[in-house]
């Protein structure tokens, strides 16, 4: 791997930075889609309505 | 395929093993771009800081690309009243406001050992800047009206305005006298790049871009179940 050297302090931050931002990124996108799939299947049950329409 | 598209059913079917194979492709393309990246000799002049090339370069392409996408399914959600560009529009504002916090950053941790300096006021990060603002005021106009229908409207007609900002970052390097490099890939001639770093550079732009076509469509899922569940809970509350 290439040796980061004096510059160290400037390319790591820069990477968990992006790792950081892109994680959250994803992991917001997918908490966000599991809630509201969560939701339309809990009121669909709630109106006796077919799951399948999911 | 955009009106085959915008039926939320099909957009449904299609989302749900498209989103997950994108995301499959994305990280399998950001081992090896990173894997190849983190090997490459250092630049001569740059030191090891040529490595932020890989993460910045991507980051301010994606920022420009998911504005593209952002003013465009404004423009169809506008123009046609179909609930599918709106959530479109909604889901890529987040993810482009990522993308462009990030080049910012980055820019930002390059330029500090390149330039001496964190930030400078120079055409091509001013107009990033704006683009950011751009999203930051797109998604609280949204969250300030409580009427969906008229906060769409209004945040696609402050998107459409903000779309003249897409071309003035990209050709801010050229328009005027720029701290930041100039164009390095695509021109005439054959990219400036070294293969040993154009090739990490662009399998990690594809792992974003990827990434982000994922992230867009699981996105845009939410946007419709957010919507179908609103369309319940009133049913439900109508008993």
């Amino acid at each position: 791997m290439i040796a980061l050297g004096k510059y160290a302090s400037y390319v790591i931050p820069a990477y968990a930075v992006s790792a950081v931002v892109i994680g959250a990124l994803a992991a917001d996108t997918l908490a966000r889609a599991r809630r509201w799939r969560a939701e339309v299947k809990r009121l669909q049950q709630l109106l006796g309505k077919d799951e399948a329409e999911l | 395929m955009i009106t085959a598209l915008a039926n939320p059913k099909r957009f449904m079917a299609l989302s749900r093993w498209l989103a997950p194979t994108l995301g499959v492709i994305a990280a399998a393309l950001a081992c090896v771009g990173l894997g190849m990246g983190l090997n490459a000799p250092p630049d001569y002049q740059q030191g090891s800081t040529v490595l932020i090339m890989f993460i910045h370069v991507p980051a301010a392409f994606l920022g420009l690309m998911a504005y593209s996408c952002l003013a465009a399914s404004a423009f169809f959600g506008l123009v046609f009243r179909h609930s599918l560009a709106d959530a479109a529009a909604r889901a890529a504002a987040p993810l482009g406001a990522g993308f462009t916090l990030l080049a910012l950053i980055t820019g930002s941790l390059w330029g500090r050992p390149m330039w001496g300096a964190w930030w400078v006021w120079d055409a091509r990060l001013t107009s990033e800047l704006i683009l950011f603002l751009f999203y930051v005021g797109y998604m609280a106009l949204q969250a300030a009206i409580d009427d969906e229908a008229k906060a769409d409207r209004a945040a696609s007609i402050l998107a459409l305005v903000g779309a003249i900002n897409v071309p003035i970052v990209h050709y801010s390097v050229v328009w005027w006298n720029s701290l930041h490099q100039g164009e390095s890939i695509f021109v005439k001639g054959g990219p400036l790049l070294a293969a040993v770093y154009l090739w990490p550079l662009a399998l990690m732009s594809f792992a974003y871009m990827f990434a982000f076509g994922a992230l867009w469509l699981v996105r845009i899922r939410a946007e419709v179940w957010r919507r179908r569940a609103g369309a319940l809970a009133v049913q439900a509350a109508r008993g």
